[in-house]
């Protein structure tokens, strides 16, 4: 981990109407870290990551993502950053093969760097068997791992991860927080939200938001010591009882 | 352009892979143009007809057998009773009522005129304006059969007739066949076409893929393009298993050339795919799409002359029809196929449906977003 600001965010805002989504946040996020967004739902995590991806224009602040303004250069972030969004984003009725060598293509890689990185990523999935299955043959935690590979198949300089782990076993969890440690040592940042506290442990720097603001960042260790808390789940907890948004 | 290619490449993957595709492209244009121009037929036959019959006379019976071996017309009842004959129609059982009065023969002989009534039932107009145009032909015809038969030859006759000869041009035997397969392939291209484009970029919005898709550095046109070609290709595959089926099954070969239709096609391609761009912008799921969709496709059935000429439509809905690309196809068509129509001719139906397709393309494009 470096000191090299590769998100940099200032009283970053988005309104639908009346309603303030996200408001005014503030941080930086570093060069190969881990960071992680947490909050509740409806906190306005995804929005904030969907502006930061520049799927959706901020209504009024500042962000620079891998050096790129959200405003003006949206394009110039798609072609640095990857995504996995919520919703399982793979096409079900092609191969994994496939899928690898259509994103691969998309984000303008040679023929022989998919070839090279199809294989590669097989090899790193032990998905020998699996390659020419179509996707919608995986079950969910594979396939959650899939896409996550896809998303960095272009080598990009921040992956943003939406709920990368919703609904998947602890032990593919596991196997899932171990791909994103490999990512985070070949220098790829790691942006991710969840649901799931013992994976707060897992980052380098937590961020917590509550009804569109950022109340608390700090590492995981910073922040049980800031709220006198012997883990993640209470500082937690002690936050978002603040909460005035019902969750949706 | 390098992710264009990629982008052609899983298109046509996931449409091969389609287990609905050949039904789609190749059964579904069979049946319609089987059985559509079998319902869409305008020859009016087996038209139910009752005779009241009160003189039973030579010339009344006479009468009666011109009209039931003209082909057209099934005998419901023979009466001597007018209230019989009301009920029949009440009852749906007659169309016409064919009612001779008492004296019939005698008063032609005597007087040289004679009054006959026909009734017409006209819950169905279409049958009941055909039905009665036939039996008056058929009765004008046996009336000038009379005349020659009984004004003695040598008094030349005091009242000039003006005998008519019909000829009809393009389509002589007038089967209507002929008429109405190209149209129904008109409709067949824009359902497959235009709707399968509009319900495939749909369903990528549902299953989220189009949010990856736009968190790439795709560009706008290349994504479109990338939707577009792949039902251009099939819009022409349809079309021309279609032209096959009409030659098989109906022996029509287009007079004109074929080529022109090809090149006409494309062009109608590209504005109904716009129009199919267009609608996937705006609908969120295949659900809203398919009621959309539902609604245009009855419009444009029902307002493009497939059934039912535009020139008998009310002035505005006249207009209303120059505003759909498939009211221009399906007078290409008939005009190429049944006429022999040249690129001259058409020339104004191709700048209008381009014109057309350019504006719903680029507005489909602006109203396609990457970012929200």
């Amino acid at each position: 981990m470096t000191n090299e600001t590769v998100i940099r965010t200032n009283k970053l805002t988005k309104r639908f109407g009346d309603f303030v989504a996200v408001d005014e946040i503030t941080f930086d996020v570093h060069k190969g870290e881990i960071f992680g967004f947490l909050g509740a739902n409806g906190a306005g995590k995804t929005t904030a990551m969907r502006m930061l991806c520049g799927l959706s224009i901020p209504t009024s602040g500042e962000a620079m993502v891998a050096g790129f303004d959200v405003f003006k250069e949206p394009e110039e972030i798609k072609k640095n950053i990857g995504y996995m969004s919520q919703k399982f984003s793979l096409y079900e009725d092609l191969t994994v093969k496939e899928n690898i060598e259509f994103y691969g293509g998309i984000y303008g890689l040679t023929k022989k760097q998919i070839k090279d990185e199809s294989a590669d990523l097989v090899d790193r999935l032990g998905l020998h068997d699996e390659a020419d299955k179509l996707v919608s043959s995986l079950p969910l935690g594979w396939k959650q791992k899939l896409s996550f590979s896809v998303a960095i198949v272009h080598r990009p300089k921040i992956v943003f991860l939406d709920e990368p782990t919703g609904g998947v076993d602890p032990s593919m969890r596991r196997q899932f927080w171990d791909l994103i440690y490999d990512a985070a040592d070949r220098g790829i940042t790691i942006f991710v939200t969840t649901h799931y506290l013992d994976e707060a442990e897992y980052c380098n720097r937590v961020s917590i938001m509550v009804d569109g603001k950022i109340e608390a960042l700090d590492s995981p260790a910073g922040l049980r010591k800031t709220f006198s808390a012997n883990s993640m789940d209470e500082v937690f907890y002690k936050l978002a009882r603040k909460a005035k948004r019902s969750a949706d | 352009m390098g992710a264009l290619k990629y982008l052609l490449q899983k298109e046509f993957r996931q449409i091969f892979r389609d287990k609905g595709f050949t039904g789609r492209l190749f059964i579904a244009p069979a049946i319609q143009l089987i059985l559509l121009p079998m319902a869409a037929n305008y020859t009016i036959k087996n038209i139910n007809i009752a005779i009241v019959d009160h003189d039973h006379s030579t010339v009344s019976q006479k009468l009666s057998n011109k009209i039931l071996s003209s082909g057209y017309f099934k005998l419901a009842d023979y009466t001597d009773f007018n209230s019989k004959a009301g009920k029949l129609i009440e009852s749906d059982k007659a169309d016409l009522v064919l009612e001779i009065p008492q004296g019939f023969e005698k008063n032609i002989i005597r007087e040289n005129n004679q009054k006959i009534a026909i009734q017409v039932n006209a819950i169905n107009g279409v049958k009941a304006s055909i039905g009665f145009g036939y039996l008056s032909g058929i009765i004008a015809d046996y009336n000038n059969g009379l005349r020659m038969e009984w004004i003695e030859p040598e008094r030349t006759s005091p009242s000039p007739t003006i005998d008519v000869i019909t000829s009809f041009w393009y389509n002589p035997k007038l089967t209507y066949y002929i008429f109405m397969v190209p149209a129904i392939l008109v409709s067949l291209v824009t359902g497959v076409a235009g709707l399968s484009a509009a319900f495939n970029i749909v369903k990528e919005k549902e299953i989220g893929t189009i949010e990856q898709i736009n968190v790439t550095p795709i560009k706008k046109y290349e994504f479109i393009l990338g939707k577009l070609i792949p039902f251009m290709v099939m819009g022409g595959v349809v079309f021309t298993v279609g032209l096959l089926i009409g030659w098989v099954l109906y022996g029509i070969v287009p007079l004109g050339n074929i080529a022109l239709l090809y090149l006409f096609l494309y062009v109608f391609l590209f504005a109904i795919l716009g129009f199919g761009l267009l609608i996937s912008t705006y609908a969120e799921t295949q659900q809203q799409a398919n009621s959309l969709m539902f609604l245009f496709m009855m419009v444009f059935n029902m307002m493009s002359g497939l059934y039912t000429p535009i020139d008998s439509m009310p002035g505005w809905a006249q207009f209303v029809t120059h505003l759909f690309p498939v009211s221009y196809f399906i007078d290409v068509m008939r005009m190429v196929v049944i006429k022999g129509s040249g690129l001259h001719d058409i020339s104004m139906h191709i700048l209008y449906v381009f014109l057309i397709g350019l504006v719903l393309n680029t507005w489909a494009i602006l109203n396609y977003r990457k970012t929200t």
